[in-house]
């Protein structure tokens, strides 16, 4: 197969996928191909549709490849497609973020961190499918572990769990400036 | 009203403490805590006078709180062997609020990414919605309420004086339903109408399915905007099935015939 002809195939193949193609997937229509070769050609198109700035991009996302509109063109597709997408709020948010960096693990945990009941929150994650039960925890009550799915890799443009944003070590977090002055009065007036 | 708004966005205790040692520009690490509980009982108060519902995790909060503001008044008592020596009353709470925060940062995080359907957009939006069959969109009532007038109107119109005595319970109708999803998977909405001739059968049907929807144990599908509306199997099927057998054997007990509506 001529190179033209495979950058081809995989272009129709990218565009009338219903979500991410995996290399495996890709590898096993085009049967005879080999996965550098498609490799090759996945970065050369991916590369052409960045040079380019085009409409589409290639994107690496859960475990496979696909095409998305770049972030630029945003308004303009909402103005075509309509309607509000759902806002992610930020009880939502901190849950989701809990259970992408603590997973697998239980509601009480989450809600040991968050310090709220988040019984509601779970259950519409697990209804939107951003997460899903993976085990039962070995403690008494025997409760689900959550992890997430490829569909939250998708939403959030993630390659898969090792991209996500690195979390910050304690030490890191700092609110701020600690005003140490004011400290020592306080303590001050507290004894 | 300002306060109001600003005190509904706090997500829990852990978030309304952040805000106030934010506010004071006091360090976590070294909370006034004093200052701190004042300001915390303040905001408590404040959400009561204004008939906001204060969750039970802000009033344990607020006794922790005090519980650390009492330990750090206490003096270190001489020659007691203290298991807590050395240890800052706050050392926890410290802690706690440090990991919150970290999350709260992750979280902002994550609300920057470029979101499906938000900022980018696939051919397929399929990830932010429920997984629905594919090509496949959820119907609304009104579109099952016109689905239902098609049904009701392709009844044929001499059947005025139908006189018999027929029995037919929602119950009835949605094991009928449960059992023909179960061994097709899918069913038109339509063909579920197949073979129905009356006016009341189709009611009691409609009856069943709604119910059936109401426990998760069917979702409703519409492949095209006024096309035809189908039915399939979801999670809850087995429970649903579980259930209605359940109440049937209940009921072939006490002879009652439950929800039932009689020509």
């Amino acid at each position: 197969m001529e190179q033209a002809e495979l950058r081809s195939i995989i272009e129709s193949l990218l565009f009338v996928a219903d979500g991410p193609m995996t290399l495996q997937r890709l590898a096993e229509v085009l049967e005879g191909v080999g996965r550098e070769e498609i490799s090759a050609a996945l970065a050369e198109f991916q590369a052409e549709l960045e040079a380019g700035h085009r409409g589409v991009r290639l994107a690496e996302v859960a475990g496979g490849y696909q095409l998305r509109t770049p972030k630029a063109n945003a308004d303009w597709v909402k103005k075509l497609l309509g309607g509000r997408p759902a806002r992610m709020g930020r009880a939502t948010l901190e849950t989701l973020a809990i259970i992408a960096y603590r997973q697998p693990v239980t509601r009480a945990e989450v809600e040991a961190i968050r310090g709220v009941d988040v019984d509601g929150v779970i259950n519409a994650l697990l209804e939107r499918n951003l997460i899903r039960t993976v085990a039962r925890k070995d403690v008494p009550g025997r409760p689900f572990l959550y992890g997430t799915t490829p569909e939250f890799l998708q939403l959030f443009n993630l390659k898969d769990l090792t991209h996500l944003p690195t979390l910050k070590e304690m030490e890191e977090v700092v609110l701020p400036a600690a005003a140490s002055e004011e400290a020592a009065v306080e303590s001050a007036e507290e004894s | 009203m300002s306060t109001k708004v600003q005190l509904d966005i706090f997500e829990g205790p852990l978030d309304l403490l952040l805000h106030l040692i934010k506010k004071n520009e006091v360090g976590v690490a070294d909370i006034p805590i004093a200052t701190i509980t004042e300001q915390y009982l303040a905001a408590l108060e404040l959400m009561e006078s204004l008939n906001l519902d204060v969750a039970g995790e802000f009033l344990v909060m607020a006794a922790t709180l005090i519980h650390i503001k009492s330990r750090m008044l206490l003096p270190a008592e001489e020659g007691e062997p203290d298991a807590d020596e050395g240890v800052d009353p706050r050392e926890e709470l410290v802690r706690r609020l440090l990991e919150y925060q970290r999350f709260k940062d992750a979280a902002a995080e994550l609300e920057q990414r470029e979101l499906l359907t938000r900022d980018v957009f696939a051919r397929s939006p399929a990830a932010t919605e429920e997984a629905p069959a594919p090509g496949f969109r959820e119907v609304s009532v009104l579109d099952l309420l016109s689905a239902l007038k098609r049904v009701i109107e392709r009844l044929p119109k001499e059947n005025v004086h139908e006189v018999i005595m027929d029995r037919i319970t929602v119950r009835e109708k949605m094991t009928l339903i449960l059992d023909t999803l179960r061994s097709r998977g899918k069913v038109l909405f339509e063909a579920l109408f197949g073979e129905v001739k009356s006016r009341l059968e189709i009611v009691v049907s409609f009856l069943a399915m709604l119910e059936l929807v109401k426990m998760r144990a069917i979702r409703i599908f519409q492949e095209e905007l006024n096309g035809t509306i189908a039915i399939e199997a979801a999670v809850g099927i087995d429970q649903a099935a579980e259930m209605v057998s359940l109440r049937d054997a209940e009921e072939g007990e006490n002879g009652t015939s439950g929800t039932q509506i009689d020509h």
